[in-house]
């Protein structure tokens, strides 16, 4: 796939997105829009299609790096415990900080989030039998400790339907004043492509990095904060949306290789074409209501995940 | 000059080398021979600064290794681990061009380009440079990492076990290359290995470590004799001399 193509189905499905949807406003009135057709227009459907192809392309992003440094396909915000560990922190935070602003309760989300993965990578380095299968379901297993520990907490504050509502990613709910968070993903994809070359080297190996006079450790260290705050700040604003970060990177090595050079900007792209399609999918299937993005991009990317694991060894994932 | 001095390190209580010194001479091939669990790929993790020593000094060209920049060392010497295990979708070339990442850190000019071609041209991978690491047989794939210490120019090479699960062609292979980047080249290199054969024939000094402790050092002459190596593998081996160079029969 060339990068153009993706960008031609960036720019179609951009199109049907911001046109589709309960209030009329199609293509035609655009050079004499009504006073309500401006509304939803700029209050809702650009906003919204601007958070689809920032959490499409962080959260895959995410899952590159998270990948590379771990040094295991299937490692993934999913898989890692971050995105538990982010919902731990927003719930924590509107625990201690009642009437907490969303900045605040991203910071300490990020914080969460950055321990459950650090503790994560912990658990991977002391782990002897490092199976490509075993590693991600141990991450699960601990993400799923943090989620139980979650709903203890949500249940004894009565915030359990609050909390629920970040279980599930949506993007129905995105309007002018609650995503602009989002945008602080973006210098963060930035610092992602500088580390580019480094995130390979580093996803060599310890020894590898060292002969090579890398910082090892700074450069994970960058790629966990990256990844911890690109995964809180979108889980704040959609929600969870997962698989995202496992199935698009996965479906980019097996065409452009391990190269994040030449991975990085195929694997946004991909990403957020993934997530506008599913958006896209979710919005028309019951018409005019809408399933939540995790649905969608749940039932399609599991699909495509079974497919890819089937097919591993042909693709030597 | 590596030069190591009453160098000590335990993992945990158990002691894995012990007062080792040591030098290596410029210009030379150097092969570390022993038992297994005698602490060669610790000792060689050790001069590439990878593992930390306990007690003892540890100098190349007259600087202390650990006080020594990380980068600035990437420049002077290079190690490759066991190397099989990578399981990155990778190229021969992007891999080869890694070796160029302590001079441009990421970004690579054209002279650092040039270097990869020529490295890649010195081990004769060039028409395999666009294959993906993991299409590639083991000895191809030990040759471009090669390629890659090649690129690093550096001029200590030192290398763990770079015959392990060769064939005979291909370990061959290996060790002219590593002859004729010292001959061609003037490099320096350091290997740990098992076939006592192989480093017989291409070492100019061999140093024979068990226990920790080096047993004996010296020309390959010195080294591969009937009591050292009875001391050193607990069997009795035959040597015979053909063409100058000493051969062991222990089969």
């Amino acid at each position: 796939m060339k990068i153009r193509y993706l960008l031609l189905l960036l720019l179609v499905f951009s199109f049907l997105s911001v046109f589709i949807g309960v209030s009329n406003v199609s293509p035609l009135d655009l050079f004499n829009l009504t006073e309500t057709q401006k509304q939803v227009l700029l209050v809702s459907r650009i906003p919204r299609l601007i958070s689809i192809i920032i959490a499409g392309m962080s959260m895959s992003i995410v899952g590159l790096i998270m990948q590379q440094l771990s040094r295991n396909r299937f490692v993934s915000p999913t898989t890692a415990g971050t995105l538990d560990s982010a919902r731990l922190g927003i719930l924590v935070s509107m625990m201690i900080f009642t009437a907490a602003s969303p900045l605040q309760k991203m910071l300490v989300a990020f914080v969460f989030a950055l321990l459950g993965t650090l503790l994560f990578m912990k658990i991977l380095e002391k782990v002897k039998f490092k199976d490509a299968v075993f590693i991600p379901l141990i991450g699960l297993m601990l993400g799923n400790i943090i989620s139980s520990i979650s709903t203890f907490f949500a249940y004894q504050n009565d915030l359990i339907q609050n909390m629920s509502s970040w279980l599930q990613g949506d993007f129905s709910m995105i309007m002018t004043g609650n995503y602009e968070l989002m945008f602080v993903t973006v210098p963060l994809l930035f610092i992602a492509y500088l580390y580019a070359n480094k995130f390979t080297i580093a996803g060599m190996g310890e020894d590898f990095s060292k002969s090579l006079g890398l910082n090892y450790r700074q450069v994970v260290n960058v790629g966990l904060i990256i990844s911890a705050l690109v995964t809180a700040s979108v889980v704040l604003a959609v929600g969870i949306i997962p698989f995202l970060g496992l199935i698009i990177p996965n479906i980019v090595v097996i065409y452009q290789g391990d190269h994040l050079k030449n991975t990085l900007v195929h694997t946004a792209l991909l990403g957020a074409v993934f997530v506008l399609f599913c958006d896209i999918v979710g919005r028309v299937i019951i018409y005019p209501y809408e399933i939540p993005i995790s649905l969608t991009v749940g039932v399609i990317g599991s699909g495509i995940f079974i497919y890819l694991l089937m097919r591993r060894k042909k693709y030597g994932l | 000059m590596v030069n190591l001095k009453n160098v000590f390190k335990s993992f945990g209580e158990k002691p894995v080398i012990e007062d080792v010194s040591l030098k290596i001479e410029k210009g030379t091939i150097t092969s570390f021979i022993g038992p297994n669990g005698a602490g060669k790929s610790t000792l060689i993790s050790m001069i590439s600064r990878l593992i930390a020593k306990d007690e003892g000094d540890i100098t190349i060209d007259g600087k202390d290794i650990f006080k020594t920049k990380s980068n600035e060392l990437a420049k002077k010497i290079s190690i490759l681990k066991q190397s099989n295990n990578i399981n990155l979708k990778l190229t021969v070339r992007e891999l080869v061009s890694f070796g160029r990442f302590p001079y441009s850190q990421g970004k690579l000019t054209k002279e650092d380009w040039e270097k990869v071609d020529e490295a890649i041209a010195y081990l004769e991978l060039e028409e395999i440079q666009d294959k993906y690491l993991d299409q590639l047989s083991g000895g191809q794939r030990q040759r471009a990492h090669i390629a890659m210490t090649v690129a690093q120019d550096t001029e200590y090479i030192l290398l763990d076990e770079p015959l392990n699960n060769l064939d005979m062609r291909h370990a061959n292979q290996i060790m002219k290359t590593l002859r004729r980047l010292v001959d061609e080249k003037g490099k320096t290199v350091v290997i740990v290995i098992h076939d006592i054969n192989f480093a017989s024939c291409y070492s100019d000094q061999i140093v024979a470590l068990k226990d920790g402790k080096i047993v004996k050092q010296g020309r390959a002459c010195d080294v591969i004799d009937k009591c050292v190596l009875r001391e050193l593998y607990d069997m009795d081996i035959d040597i015979k001399e053909i063409d100058n160079k000493r051969i062991c029969f222990y089969y």
